[in-house]
This record gives C-alpha cells, sequence and structure tokens, in this order.
C-alpha cells in the first residue's frame, strides 16, 4: 500500500516539475549551476574510477585466457564489450547514484525542515520547478561523464594490458576493432540518459518530502540511495531484455 | 487590509480553527496570540494560502483567495513578505543575492537599481557590511533581519511574521519588534504577527487576536489586555511569574 503511494507521489511530483515555469534569465543560471555542482563536479572521480577499473578488467581477462588457441586480440574485445555495455553505463550510474543521489537528497531535503521551500511557495515561486527541473536538465549532460568513463577505462585498459605485458598494442588494436556493433553504443546511452533521469529525480523526490529534522536528512539520504539503485538496477534489466534480446 | 470570515480548517476527524472571523488592519501590526497548540500557525497558513480552509473566506482588500485565479493567486503572492520563524534564508546565496531574489524574480530592475533597493533595506535593518557573506557566516539576530529585509525588499502591501523573535535575547527581541512596527506604519502596510511573546505583545500589540483551541476569544489593543477581565487571556497572560507580580502590586495584594 504504502509502495502505491510512493509511486504515486513520485509522479505527481513530475507532473509538477514540468510546469509553473520559473522566469527564464533564473533558469538559466540554476542549470549552469547544477551542471557544475552534478556533472563537472564528478569528472575527477569517474576518471579516477574509469581508469583503474578498466585496468583490472583487462588484467582479469587476461588471466583467464591461458588457452593458446585463444587470439590475444579478445583481450581488448572482452575490455571492451564489458566496459562499453556494463561498467561504464550501469555502474557508473551506481555510484553516481551515491555520490550526486545523496548531494541532491541532501541539498533538497535540508531546504525543506529549514523551511526554505515554504519560503519559495509563498513567494509564488513554484518550488518543484526551480528546485528539480534544471537537476534534470543538467543530468542531460551524464552521458558525456559516461563517454569519458568509456574512454577512460579503455585507456586503463590498455596501459595495464600493454605494460603489464598481457598483451601488445597491435593485438589491442585489433581487438578493440573486431566486430563492432554500433548498436550497442546507442543501447549503453539510451540506458544512460534513463539512469540520468532516476538520479535527478528519485533523489529530489526523496528530499522534497521528506519530514523532520537534521536526522531525518541523513536517513533520507540513505533511502534515497537505495530507491535509486535499485530502480537503475530493474531499469537496466529492462532495457537490455528489451533492446538485446 | 485582510478581512476573515468565519475561517474553519480540520486536519481529519480533529477541527483546528472552528470558525475564525476578524480583521487585520492595514498601517497596524496585528498579533495574533495564544497558547501552544492554539492554531496560530494553521491560522497563518490559512492566510498565505498554503492550508486550504474547508470553509470560510479570507479578503485581502476586496477579493477573496478562493475567487483568485492563478495569475491573481501569483500577483498577490508577489505583493506579500514572509519572514520564517527560522529565517528560511537560501543558504546557498550570500546575503546579498537572498534579499535581491525576490526583485530578480518579480521586477524588471537593472542590476544597478536592484542592488541600490538591496543596500537600502540593508541599512535599514543595519546590517551594511555584510552582503557578501552567507547565512550560516552570520548569528541567529542578524539572520533574522536579513530575512527581515528580504521579506520587505519589493514593498510588500501585507507582512507575516511568524514568532519573529523566538530563540532571540530580550534585546534583539526587541530590536526586531521595533523595526517591525516601523516598517508597517512607515510603508502603511497589513501586517499579522504570530507570537506568544508577552514582550512583543506589549511593544507593538496595536490590535491583539487571541486564540484558544481554534477560537477567537478575545479581540483588543496592548493597553486593553492588561485590563480586561476575560479569564482565558489573564490566565495566558499572567502565566509568568513576573507578570503576576505586577499585577498583584497594582491590585495591591
Ligand atoms: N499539517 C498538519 N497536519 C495535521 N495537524 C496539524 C498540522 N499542522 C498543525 N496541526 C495541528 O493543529 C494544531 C494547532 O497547531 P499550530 O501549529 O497552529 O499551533 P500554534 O498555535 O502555532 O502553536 P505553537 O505556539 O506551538 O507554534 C496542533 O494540534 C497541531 O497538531
Ligand atoms: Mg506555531
Amino acid at each position: 500500500m504504502k509502495y502505491i503511494r510512493d509511486i504515486g507521489s513520485y509522479f505527481l511530483m513530475l507532473k509538477k516539475v514540468f510546469g509553473g515555469f520559473t522566469k527564464g534569465s533564473v533558469l538559466r543560471e540554476l542549470i549552469f549551476k547544477e551542471i557544475d555542482d552534478l556533472v563537472i563536479s564528478s569528472l575527477g572521480i569517474v576518471a579516477f574510477i574509469s581508469f583503474f577499473v578498466g585496468g583490472v578488467i583487462t588484467i582479469q581477462t587476461a588471466l583467464n585466457l591461458t588457452n593458446p588457441l585463444i587470439p590475444k586480440s579478445l583481450i581488448a574485445f572482452a575490455t571492451r564489450q564489458s566496459i562499453i555495455l556494463e561498467f561504464a553505463p550501469t555502474f557508473m550510474s551506481i555510484i553516481m547514484a551515491g555520490k550526486v543521489g545523496s548531494f541532491i537528497t541532501s541539498s533538497i531535503g535540508s531546504m525543506r525542515v529549514t523551511e526554505q521551500i515554504d519560503a519559495l511557495e509563498v513567494m509564488g515561486i513554484n518550488p518543484l520547478n526551480y528546485l528539480v527541473f534544471p537537476k534534470i536538465v543538467a543530468m542531460m549532460f551524464y552521458p558525456l561523464v559516461i563517454a569519458l568513463a568509456m574512454f577512460l577505462g579503455i585507456v586503463g585498459g590498455y596501459v595495464a594490458g600493454v605494460y603489464g605485458g598481457f598483451t601488445n598494442s597491435t593485438d589491442f588494436g585489433i581487438g578493440l576493432r573486431d566486430t563492432f556493433e554500433p548498436f550497442h553504443l546507442i543501447y549503453a546511452f539510451l540506458k544512460t540518459f534513463v539512469f540520468a533521469f532516476i538520479i535527478a529525480t528519485v533523489p529530489s523526490w526523496q528530499g522534497y518530502y521528506m519530514k523532520g529534522g537534521a536526522l531525518e536528512v541523513g536517513k533520507a539520504s540513505t533511502n534515497s540511495f537505495v530507491w535509486t539503485s535499485v530502480l537503475i538496477i530493474l531499469a537496466n534489466y529492462i532495457i537490455t531484455q528489451l533492446l538485446l534480446s | 487590509m485582510i478581512k476573515v470570515e468565519n475561517v474553519k480548517k480540520r486536519f481529519g476527524q480533529e477541527e483546528i480553527l472552528k470558525g475564525i472571523t476578524t480583521t487585520f488592519e492595514r498601517g497596524k501590526t496585528n498579533l495574533i496570540i495564544g497558547q501552544s497548540g492554539s492554531g496560530k500557525s494553521v491560522m497563518l497558513k490559512c492566510l498565505l494560502g498554503l492550508f486550504q480552509p474547508e470553509e470560510g473566506r479570507i479578503y485581502y482588500e476586496e477579493q477573496a483567495i478562493q475567487d483568485m485565479n492563478d495569475d491573481q493567486q501569483r500577483e498577490l503572492r508577489e505583493n506579500i513578505g514572509m519572514l520564517f520563524q527560522g529565517g528560511a534564508l537560501f543558504d546557498s546565496m550570500t546575503i546579498e543575492e537572498n534579499v535581491m531574489f525576490p526583485l530578480r524574480m518579480f521586477t524588471k530592475q537593472s542590476k544597478e537599481e536592484m542592488l541600490t533597493r538591496v543596500n537600502d533595506v540593508l541599512a535599514r535593518v543595519n546590517l551594511q557590511n555584510e552582503n557578501k557573506k552567507y547565512p550560516a557566516e552570520i548569528s541567529g539576530g542578524m539572520q533574522k533581519r536579513v530575512s527581515i529585509a528580504r521579506a520587505i525588499v519589493n514593498r510588500p502591501k501585507f507582512l507575516f511574521c511568524d514568532e519573529p523573535n523566538s530563540g532571540l535575547d530580550p534585546k534583539t527581541a526587541t530590536v526586531i519588534d521595533n523595526l517591525i512596527q516601523e516598517i508597517t506604519h512607515e510603508f502603511n502596510i497589513t501586517t499579522v504577527v504570530v507570537t506568544h511573546d508577552m514582550n512583543s505583545v506589549m511593544e507593538i500589540g496595536e490590535q491583539i487576536n487571541f486564540l484558544k483551541n481554534g477560537l477567537l476569544v478575545w479581540k483588543g489593543t496592548n493597553d486593553e489586555i492588561f485590563r480586561t477581565d476575560n479569564k482565558d487571556v489573564t490566565d495566558f497572560v499572567y502565566s509568568s511569574d513576573l507578570f503576576k507580580k505586577i499585577r498583584e502590586v497594582q491590585l495591591g495584594i
């Protein structure tokens, strides 16, 4: 019963987000600020994680391909596939659900408990449009983050593979280009957009409708991470089932 | 002027406001007082349109909010200034940006015009050199003053304050009270202040509405409140030892 009500309140929120628009010049500024807070500020950690995880994926693959009949180029092929299909879009998004999501929930939640949201409302501003809409727009740039994660993951794989002596750059190059399916990229970015929407809206919803004080803001952030990551995993399953099978 | 006619508000089974009729006059500080839980904040939220009463009507000047369309409501809101209990300053913005916010939202003024206006009101509340600080970097009393500045920057016709001096020392509280009253007189606006502070009642109680259990049981001025025989009011007023003592001395007991 509670879940049905939650789902209802989430969609009702979405409806309000796209109505009662804030003054354009103010909205534009808010969007730039959110791009900075949500997207740009995530680049560092994304770059770091992707590079090293890409390296680890390559090493693991190489260590498991001991059969001399299997060509060495398969290492790069497998690295590319796992990074583009799952690691960059899905796992990076779960990490972002933790980083960006809890930031969103705690910032909106603390505005709620300190009456800042009431203040917006009293002034005749639609708080949902003012707070959530810029986040959704900013998160539409999130696929660029994932593109970076794909690129650096593969670079990390190359560095670990070639300089670690698991393969050489010719084999790696052959593997990278081997049976490249452009649709896989479409699939990966399509789901990234869906995840971006989830990361922008679910934590906003958690923060907006919370009640209580500072302690509850902390609880809401934790809840928000659970909801967001569960939804990402479910959406991933559904999209994969629909597009790839 | 705000006219309230037979306003009733219930939450579930419980009727919180049981039919309130009163008038908040322009150019005066109108107080709503009463014990904790008597429905003061609910009343304020009904006035602000944050709660919809089940029955009754609320007129701003001549028009009832219930009859206003969305645009009219938005226009009304632009003419409302609200001082929240905790200040409710936007903590991602500097003091200057906070005060400028209503101007940016609702006027087409140039940056310079806005800045002049902001500095004027900040001077009005005695905060000259704090423009670039963030709310977290100033004291609670200063935050309240910034919040007043933000509430009046766009020259509202109606000013609402929810417990403007809770959590402040007596001296700062008096400063804030006086500021609210000065502004009310100077700009001839309709001000409604929710409070349970007897000092405020004495200082600025030009029109006092006393609520008890969701009913308006007494109405009068700060002169009258110390003379009335209304049992509910005297119980409330003389619940503090200080006032009880003064009363006893007055009556010669
Ligand atoms: N959103 C709400 N939902 C349900 N009940 C509410 C709500 N807001 C207030 N109430 C109830 O209405 C009653 C009056 O509350 P209100 O906040 O108006 O009191 P108050 O006079 O402002 O008290 P205080 O001086 O403590 O602020 C209380 O019993 C409260 O529980
Ligand atoms: Mg109250």
